[in-house]
């Protein structure tokens, strides 16, 4: 019993430390655009674009794999941002303006299967087995996982609604020509 | 020392001394409207039965209510406390009972309703039996004590923005401040109600920026009054001679818009330019509104929490425009009712100036703390809104710019939503005056853009901020999710490894590792 606990956790160290000598002598300098990239991102991992994360998403943009338009969460805001970062034109009339959102769990249908919980990217919903799951709003970004994997479809994707403090100047109509 | 003497002497000897005022640069003349609305005194407005008390009157949080519907009210009690230290408390303005806390229409240029709090006032202005009690030997309290009164009193800025007034007497530490400069410039058009202030109330200012002065450890104070005011400048001459040992300036500065703007007259009495992204402690002054330092005194030497203020009626769309003492949360419409009514059917609304308001959509809407002045423009009086034409690169809108900016450049930046360039190009450094929008010869609405801009990089900012937190809280769950698994591997190893002593039932073992793991 001890001798096992005592190897494994040896053998934990020791790998451990192996695997940080060799991230160190073997870092790949990533790319700075990707990084830049990577920052524009919202940075939950929710998987949406189908690859597996952010960074993978930023890589595969700069490797020219994925469109800029690959992030849903992301939106229009988003595809105008890294338009502009990789100097590149998009057609943004067939996208829709997504207006920030947030996860909502319907109390009276949650049944505690825990599986919204357990694909959260942010570790924003809290709950234990059987008992009523909730969002919590600061942490939560609106990517939708949870909503996608919630058997009673209880877990809604609300749009954040503008308060006083957040509300902003929309930009004017005009009637001269406009250049986006 | 001695220079100190020799200037009192000379302040005595020659009192008309003229003390140097600088050009600040660009601004406009307008034309004066403010006859208008001073040509009657300062009226008080008939308490309405009913009071609209928002419960986010400022910058910053909204207030948590401290009272519930059904509870009676006394004048002066605390409605609301804010802890955010950018957020303000809410008193009750005259004694009655709390009808509920509802989402309310509230003069924002949003448009959007908001929570806050319905009164309905029994007409006895019956004080509350615990007020705030007046501060004994204000000038051997401790600072802290000062900026404290301020915050139970609720008081923000009353000229602008709504700042807590709390807040901005606490200048960063290390910071000398030599000047306090009072704001008694008034510049928009058609707005008196300081004027008013300083006509009728002149010590209490001059009360408030001694304590202010006190507070930030300042030599002077400099008033500045634009020469359109003569009465209030008597009168403020008048209730400084109370002080004649101290340096306390009244001075006329010319009558150019925005010669009320904060940084603008700062450089115009002190020639101090405020560098761009600093704060005016940056330079050695603090700045306040009169209304403001009236405010103070009365919360210090009176035990007042801030439950009314001055606003000015004006334009001609109202049939007697004048300056009335209103209880904060009054309806716009029983303003306008106490000003003789509407002349027309379908009147404009608008809230502050017609240079930096804007339009109400209805008056249904409270008076809040900020609300200095409802204007309600004749139909020829401001012109009609005409449709935007293109940018003719004419040039008019940068000579006239305060801040020393190019708004046409902001404009083209603006307009294609290139935001690192127009934070290289200092559009924070824009105080929305409008003067290049009044000059616009195409009519383009220029302060539209660059709010629209300064939004959407404010916005921008708070999304990167949330993407790296978002990532945060992600890579310490894919740790969390490592080290749960290192642990489950560890124990199904424990179970594996024979042991001398008979092993507990292993179902048992499995369940605790299973529900361990979630
Ligand atoms: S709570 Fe739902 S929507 Fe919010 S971050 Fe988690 S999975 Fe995404
Ligand atoms: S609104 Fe801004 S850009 Fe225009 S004149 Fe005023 S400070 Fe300058």
């Amino acid at each position: 019993m001890i001798e096992a606990i005592i190897t494994l956790t040896t053998l934990g160290m020791l790998l451990g430390l192996l695997l940080g000598i060799a991230a160190k002598r073997f870092k790949v300098e990533k790319d700075p655009l990707v990084e830049e990239i990577e920052a524009l991102l919202p940075g939950s991992n929710c998987g949406q674009c189908g690859l597996a994360g952010c960074a993978i998403g930023a890589q595969a943009i700069v490797d020219g794999k994925a469109p800029i338009t690959l992030c849903p969460p992301g939106g229009k805001a988003l595809v105008r941002q890294l338009a502009d970062k990789l100097k590149v034109d998009v057609d943004m009339s067939s996208l829709a303006d997504k207006p920030p959102a947030f996860a909502r769990v319907r109390e009276e249908h949650c049944i505690g299967c825990t599986r919204c919980f357990k694909v959260c990217p942010t570790d924003a919903i809290i709950g234990a087995p059987k008992q009523i799951h909730s969002v919590l709003l600061n942490a939560c970004n609106g990517c939708g996982s949870c909503a996608e994997v919630c058997p009673t479809s209880c877990v809604e994707i609300d749009p954040v609604k503008p308060t006083l403090g957040t509300w902003c100047w929309p930009k004017p109509v005009s009637a001269e020509h406009s250049s986006r | 020392m001695w220079s100190e003497a020799l200037r009192r002497v000379w302040r005595r000897a020659v009192p008309t001394a003229h003390p140097k005022t600088w050009h600040f640069p660009g601004g406009l003349i307008l034309p004066d409207r403010k006859a208008l609305s001073t040509h009657t005194p300062l009226q008080s407005t008939p308490l309405s039965t009913h009071l609209y008390l928002p419960l986010r009157q400022h910058i910053g949080a909204a207030a948590t209510p401290v009272v519930t519907m059904g509870d009676y009210v006394y004048r002066e009690q605390l409605l609301a406390r804010c802890e955010d230290p950018l957020g303000a408390h809410l008193h009750a303005p005259t004694s009655g009972w709390i009808e509920g806390q509802v989402e309310m229409a509230v003069p924002h240029p949003s448009g959007l309703r908001a929570p806050g709090l319905i009164l309905q006032a029994d007409g006895l202005h019956q004080r509350t039996p615990s007020p705030l009690l007046p501060i004994e030997n204000p000038f051997n309290q401790p600072n802290a004590r000062l900026r404290e009164r301020m915050r139970e009193a609720g008081i923000v800025g009353l000229g602008g923005a709504g700042f807590p007034t709390d807040r901005k007497n606490h200048p960063p530490e290390g910071l000398v401040i030599d000047t306090l400069i009072v704001n008694g410039a008034e510049c928009e058009p058609y707005i008196s109600c300081d004027d008013l202030l300083m006509r009728t109330q002149p010590e209490a200012i001059l009360q408030g920026a001694r304590l202010i002065r006190h507070l930030l450890g300042a030599a002077r104070i400099l008033v500045g009054i634009e020469d359109n005011k003569p009465q209030a400048l008597a009168a403020m001459h008048q209730a400084r001679t109370q002080w004649p040992t101290e340096h306390i300036d009244i001075i006329t500065i010319p009558t150019r818009y925005p010669a009320g703007g904060e940084r603008q007259l700062i450089y115009t009495l002190t020639g101090r330019m405020v560098p761009s992204g600093r704060l005016p402690a940056h330079s050695g002054v603090g700045c306040h509104n009169v209304g403001t330092l009236a405010a103070i005194a009365q919360a210090v030497y009176a035990g007042q929490p801030l439950i009314s203020r001055i606003v000015t009626v004006s334009g001609h769309g109202v049939r007697q425009p004048g300056n009335f003492q209103v209880a904060i949360g009054t309806p716009v419409s029983a303003l306008i009712a106490a000003a003789g009514g509407y002349r027309e059917r379908a009147p404009r609304l608008i809230q502050g100036g017609p240079m930096m308001g804007f339009a109400l959509a209805h008056d249904q809407l409270p008076i809040i703390k900020t609300s200095n002045c409802i204007l309600v423009p004749g139909k020829e009086e401001l012109g009609h809104p005409r449709p935007a034409q293109a940018c003719i690169r004419c040039g008019a809108c940068q000579p006239v710019c305060p801040a020393q900016l190019l708004p046409q450049q902001l404009y083209w930046f603006a307009k294609a939503q290139d935001f690192a360039a127009l934070e290289d190009y200092h559009l924070f450094d824009c105080i929305e005056c409008g003067c290049c929008a009044y000059v616009c010869p195409s009519h383009i609405p220029l302060v539209q853009y660059y709010r629209f801009a300064k939004h959407s990089i404010r916005t921008q900012q708070q999304e990167r901020r949330s993407a790296a937190e978002a990532r945060q809280r992600y890579e310490h769950r894919q740790q969390r999710l490592q080290r749960e698994a290192q642990l489950k591997a560890q124990r199904r190893a424990k179970r594996k490894t024979p042991t001398p002593k008979p092993s507990p039932p292993a179902s048992k073992a499995s369940d605790n590792a299973h529900s361990d793991a979630h």
